[in-house]
């Protein structure tokens, strides 16, 4: 198959000669190349989940038994703060935004983002976001000479964000953190749509994109609508700690639940915009790997697309606790229920896709087959917590934390992998060892499921979350221990995977243009790709424009 | 499957929208999200504030300076216009006039917050209202701030001669640009000067 992709694109003296390091780094800083920012945010994102899962480590492990003292109530309250802030912006954000930089302009047959110098900027913005996040450590006190790391929660509630009870900077540090990596987000959302409406190659129209490239030009579009709000109340809550302002200050009239709804209003969307370049990679990998052309892709894109017009009109399903009132409850319990169907129609199509096909379980096929199971989990327990006397009793219980851990961990990071271990060939030209991702996959989806499943129950057993530890004789003991038992695997899953990079990097098997056999345009080039992506733009006559080179007997252009 | 090869398809030449025009409008829907939080924020405490000064009390609706910043969006249009017909000198004119209207604009607010602050007391601090009218004019004020820059630079531009024909998209952008923050001091102004009073 090679042959075939080498007589169209292949560019000459494609190779790199090896720089020092310091030159080598230089080019890294410098560069505006959208697969290079790419890489540099995904490995970013890495970075940040290897921190974010040793502040998750310790949170289990601080639980396993009762009445433990291995934290303080403080470092723990900074600690599912700091993790929760970490594995949404600078783990899970920067890793999809990272593979939507690296794929779209491949993928649409482009040579790079609309505007490269501002998707420079926006990487930058979210590694300094990153990293003035992680200096609080060290400056959190401030002049008051209180405080650390912030330790507000990941939703940063009022009034626990006023003066009165977050003295020192620990809370502006993760204000301002989220600011800038905001901004970021922000312009490479622009970025992003700018590219997919303006960058596009010959043929490809909008009913021929990947399916990859719609969902993240939802994603985009959601970003635009959905990160402002929080910005805006960002900025409201500066105005509150550094001018005297009262948005969110009760005492002066100011209410704290509207922070509550900017928040969610915002937090919510987040939601999918996270989730939906999970659907993204399982709708370019599931057809690739069931031999077949993905089924239903309209209902696939309206379904998406639907989606993201739902997603902004559910947000006060986080505030059913507040006492917000029958009208708001009743309307945000059947919005929410209306996810589950463009959802349920995105896993029929997966599921059509794959029934009937040849199906080869290489990694990624495996991670996404967990992710069918999980993301059906998921959304199951999602409905249930749509039900408002339903979530009345358990909210802020650990069932709660595991629904939500199913969607993030079970869908998004499985997904995630899926898509490391599929397109990790086109970036760095070599294949990931396949022994080493089963270990990957099986540890972490035993490990995975044996901490989340547990949790369901000890959110029915009545365990609440962010409580630092607990009393022996509340029957939680077991559910915890059996929790935190899975966290070494999980571990151990993720060590795997990088060391699966490290030795794949060096010894890897070549992986040549197409390693899959798939069909889409970034697999025309060479692994990695050159600078400027295609010597020649490509031109597309159907989805599938690989298919048709490969098979110009039965290209796709006669059926669609 | 048959091993006759399908006659390929000619692919008919096509235009996309300009990557500058779609990238300012994505910029004008984030943007355009921003203020609509800071305005339910402002709707959401009319009344609310504990004590004085209300807006009843201390507010007058800025007419003038406002309708210098809506003619504003005509001079613009008018910039952007001679310059598409090649005009540069009157397109520098109207740049001129617009920078001036802009300024006339913020020159007003200053001193309405000057009258506001040292006149009546009511800074950001003193209660609700104070608390969502500065942030909320403030926020549109950063943005002619900001607006004034870039035409200013513009304008620069025009004079020395390094503006040509050939700008005319990246003029009209920062027109689009403009044009948008006249439509939101619309909104700012009905909340603020005739619902918030």
């Amino acid at each position: 198959m090679d042959t075939i992709a080498d007589t169209l694109h292949r560019p000459e003296g494609a190779t790199q000669e090896r720089l020092p390091l310091l030159a080598w780094l230089h080019e890294w800083v410098v560069t505006v190349d959208h697969k290079r920012l790419g890489i540099m945010y995904i490995c970013t994102g890495l970075a940040f989940l290897l921190i974010a899962g040793v502040e998750a480590s310790l949170i289990r492990f601080q639980l396993v038994v009762p009445e433990s003292t291995l934290l303080s109530p403080q470092v723990f309250n900074r600690l599912f703060t700091m993790h929760g802030t970490t594995m949404i912006f600078f783990v899970a954000v920067p890793i999809v935004f990272g593979f939507a930089n690296y794929l779209v302009p491949l993928m649409i047959g482009a040579r790079d983002l609309a505007f490269p110098r501002l998707n420079a900027f926006g990487f930058w913005l979210t590694l300094f976001g990153g990293v003035l996040l992680y200096f609080s450590y060290l400056a959190g006190d401030g002049l008051s000479g209180a405080g650390s790391a912030p330790d507000v929660g990941w939703f940063a509630y009022a009034p626990l964000t006023g003066r009165a009870f977050s003295r020192g900077n620990s809370t502006d540090y993760w204000n301002l953190a989220l600011l800038v990596s905001g901004t970021g987000t922000i312009a490479t959302s622009v970025n992003l749509v700018a590219t997919t409406f303006s960058m596009r190659c010959r043929g490809m129209t909008l009913g021929r994109m990947p399916l990859l490239v719609w969902m993240m030009l939802v994603v985009a579009g959601m970003t635009l609508v959905a990160l402002p709000p929080l910005s805006a109340a960002q900025i409201m809550l500066l105005l509150d700690r550094f001018l005297g302002a009262h948005f969110f200050n009760s005492q002066a009239g100011g209410s704290a639940v509207l922070w509550q709804h900017f928040f969610w209003v915002f937090g919510h969307p987040e939601v999918y915009i996270l989730m939906i370049p999970g659907f993204a990679f399982a709708s370019e990998i599931i057809p690739v790997f069931s031999r077949k052309v993905i089924f239903g892709y309209p209902a696939l894109v309206a379904a998406t697309v639907s989606l993201g017009f739902i997603s902004v009109s559910v947000w006060a399903h986080h505030m059913f606790a507040v006492g917000m009132g029958r009208t708001p409850n009743a309307f945000f319990a059947a919005s929410t229920m209306l996810v589950a169907v463009p959802t349920g129609v995105k896993l029929f199509n997966w599921l059509g896709t794959i029934y009937g096909g040849r199906i080869r379980f290489a990694t990624p096929m495996l991670f996404c087959t967990a992710f069918l199971f999980q993301f059906l989990c998921a959304g199951l327990t999602g409905i249930m917590l749509a039900a408002v006397p339903f979530d009345w009793q358990l909210h802020d219980s650990y069932f709660v934390v595991a629904h939500f851990h199913f969607m993030l961990v079970g869908a998004i990071v499985f997904n995630i992998f899926a898509a490391l271990y599929y397109w990790f060939p086109k970036a760095t030209g070599r294949m990931l060892s396949e022994t080493l991702g089963r270990w990957n996959f099986w540890l972490l989806v035993v490990g995975f499921n044996l901490t989340f499943v547990t949790l369901h129950f000890a959110g029915i057993l009545g365990m609440p979350r962010r409580i630092y530890t607990y009393p022996a004789d509340r029957g939680w003991e077991l559910v915890n221990l059996v929790a935190t038992l899975g966290v070494p695997l999980q571990a151990a899953a993720v060590l795997l995977f990088l060391i699966n990079v490290v030795i794949s990097l060096r010894r890897g098997k070549p992986a040549g243009d197409d390693p899959w056999d798939a069909w889409t345009l970034e697999w025309t080039t060479t692994s990695p790709p050159p600078p400027y992506n295609f010597e020649t733009p490509p031109e597309v006559r159907s989805r599938r424009p690989l298919w048709d080179l490969k098979h110009p007997d039965d290209p796709d252009w006669v059926h669609e | 499957m048959t091993s006759v090869v399908q006659p390929v398809p000619e692919v008919a030449a096509w235009d996309l929208p300009s990557r500058l025009r779609a990238g300012v409008v994505g910029l004008i829907v984030a943007e355009a999200a921003l203020f609509a939080v800071f305005l339910v924020a402002y709707l959401f405490y009319i009344g609310k504030s504990l004590s004085g000064p209300y807006p009843r009390e201390v507010l007058e609706a800025p007419i003038f300076i406002s309708i210098c910043l809506w003619a504003s969006s005509g001079t613009v249009w008018l910039a952007t216009r001679a310059l598409h017909s090649g005009h540069m000198s009157r397109a520098g004119v109207w740049l001129l006039v617009t920078v001036a209207l802009g300024g006339v604009f913020l020159g007003g607010t200053a001193m309405e917050w000057r009258r506001l602050i040292v006149g009546h007391g009511l800074t950001i601090g003193s209660n609700l209202f104070g608390t969502s009218f500065y942030s909320l004019v403030g926020l549109h004020a950063f943005h002619v701030t900001v607006g004034l820059a870039v035409l200013t630079l513009l304008l620069v531009f025009a004079w020395t001669g390094w503006l040509r024909p050939t700008h005319r998209e990246h003029v009209e952008m920062v027109s689009w640009y403009w044009h948008f923050v006249d439509v939101v001091w619309v909104l700012v102004f009905s909340v603020v000067y005739l619902v918030g009073r």
